[in-house]
């Protein structure tokens, strides 16, 4: 349990009477890459949602039951501290299409309105671009816009921004299912990387995208989690047959 | 049905036809053995580019399905049970080969007693059997049969094991028995390796319905797991 830095127990949640995450207790161990996935409508990005508290903006979304950062209760904690410890990549990359590399690396601090010295802010972004294996592509070019970057090295760069925030979680929503392949596999390699220093949750349609970076898979159906194990396990012997019939195609 | 479950039901129908073919080729052997007849076992060695050509068909196959299907769980341990599956039933078609080999260079008939004496027509009809039962197995997905074959292939292994003392006994009643007698030897070895081929198989059927690894443990492990 020490090593858990990501708990739930029995927790649920809602869109109005829509009881869309259903008694999920799973514990996510640090360092681990967890793949996240289910048919359409299943709660895996509500959940996901739910982790940094993203999930509450959206009106009539309400949610009950526990979930922990470490041995904090998520829910009971302010929800931008929450953002800054989780971090979130979504399906497009979006960078702010107004600011440049730099400042889109820099955006949390500047949002939040964190005074930061310069040299460190400089240190923060060469760091993260580095980590989200960007820095030899752009370093000469950090004053552009990011949106002139390819789809790829844009994602890497929101990846980048939620780095500068020194997050202990990252998740990912479908990270790669607007890139192609070779940026999918670019951003897979970073996955690789980052979790040596990260916990990442990445939600994903592409099971084989699930079975080549994570160590241990999610299979939400209905809202439940049916069955959370090694990814190996799960990819050669599920232990429930609807995560069998899922990943063989035999769902319907 | 999904493309992957054709692609896997027509795998399946291709390995129960090759495994009918090398059960033809077994039965054949057996035939030209006990009324010493040439021309089928010529027969027999001929098919064997049958059996070959299956075997390539089959692992040509697999790595379709493995390339452009990406199988997993139940399909992927299918696909990987089916590749060994393929390599013991070549096997066991060599061995119906030589068995034949063995009858078209034999110059005498064999001795219909000594077949008896030595236990080898016992040993043939259980592992054809043997055989079949794999195959029923395989087709029915019935592991407590895929199991019983473990048990089975002990009777063959022991009159193997004796072997050596009842050749020696014929070839001490008879130095003229000596010929016939190392063709006797012979086939007994063939038999008892399509006994472990057929075992091996039986742990493949296993592991691809039950997800159960049973290789390399003793046959009473293998026994109690089935038991579970």
């Amino acid at each position: 349990m020490e090593n858990t830095v990501v708990s739930a127990t029995n927790f649920n949640a809602w869109f109005g009477d829509n009881h869309v995450v259903k008694d999920v207790t799973i514990n996510i161990e640090k360092n681990q890459c967890i793949a996240v996935m289910g048919p359409s409508g299943c709660g895996k990005t509500t959940f996901l949602r739910c982790i940094n508290r993203m999930h509450e903006l959206i009106p009539g979304a309400t949610a009950k039951g526990s979930l922990k950062l470490y041995s904090d209760e998520i829910y009971t904690m302010n929800p931008i501290y929450v953002r800054y410890k989780i971090g979130m990549v979504f399906q497009r990359p979006n960078p702010f299409p107004n600011l440049s590399i730099y400042d889109n690396v820099i955006a949390g601090y500047k949002l939040n309105g964190l005074k930061v010295p310069k040299a460190d802010l400089d240190n923060i972004v060469q760091k993260s671009l580095t980590s989200a294996a960007l820095w030899n592509e752009v370093k000469d070019s950090l004053y552009k816009k990011g949106t002139f970057l390819s789809g790829g090295q844009q994602q890497r760069l929101c990846i980048a921004r939620a780095i500068a925030m020194e997050p202990e979680v990252i998740l990912f929503d479908e990270p790669t299912s607007a890139l192609d392949p070779i940026s999918t596999s670019s951003v897979e390699q970073l996955f690789h990387e980052l979790k040596e220093k990260y916990t990442l949750i990445i939600v994903t349609h592409n099971m084989q995208q699930a079975a080549r970076v994570s160590d241990k898979t999610a299979f939400f159906y209905v809202g439940e989690l049916v069955e959370f194990d090694d990814t190996k396990q799960m990819f050669t012997a599920p232990s429930d047959v609807r995560t069998q019939n899922y990943i063989t195609g035999r769902f319907n | 049905m999904t493309p992957l479950e054709t692609e896997i039901t027509a795998l399946k129908k291709e390995l129960v036809s090759m495994w009918m073919l090398v059960q033809s080729q077994m039965n054949k052997a057996k035939e030209a053995l006990v009324t010493f007849d040439k021309d089928l076992a010529r027969e027999v060695m001929i098919k064997e580019k049958r059996v070959n050509s299956f075997e390539l068909k089959i692992d040509r196959d697999c790595e379709n399905i493995f390339a452009l299907y990406c199988p997993v769980a139940v399909d992927l341990r299918f696909l990987l049970a089916a590749l060994k599956i393929n390599t013991n039933l070549e096997r066991i078609g060599d061995i119906a080969a030589g068995i034949a080999l063995h009858v078209i260079e034999s110059i005498e008939n064999f001795d219909a007693k000594k077949l008896e004496s030595t236990q080898l027509l016992r040993m043939y009809d259980e592992s054809v059997n043997i055989l079949i039962d794999t195959r029923m197995a395989f087709e029915k997905e019935d592991t407590a049969l895929a199991r019983s074959i473990f048990k089975r292939d002990d009777v063959l292994d022991e009159i193997n094991e004796k072997a050596p003392d009842v050749i020696a006994d014929l070839i001490r009643a008879d130095i003229n028995n000596l010929p016939e007698a190392l063709y006797i030897l012979s086939i007994i070895r063939k038999l008892e390796r399509v006994g472990d081929q057929s075992k091996n198989i039986a742990e493949e059927i296993i592991f691809y319905v039950e997800a159960k690894i049973l290789k390399h443990q003793e046959s009473g492990k293998r026994l109690l797991e089935g038991e579970e």
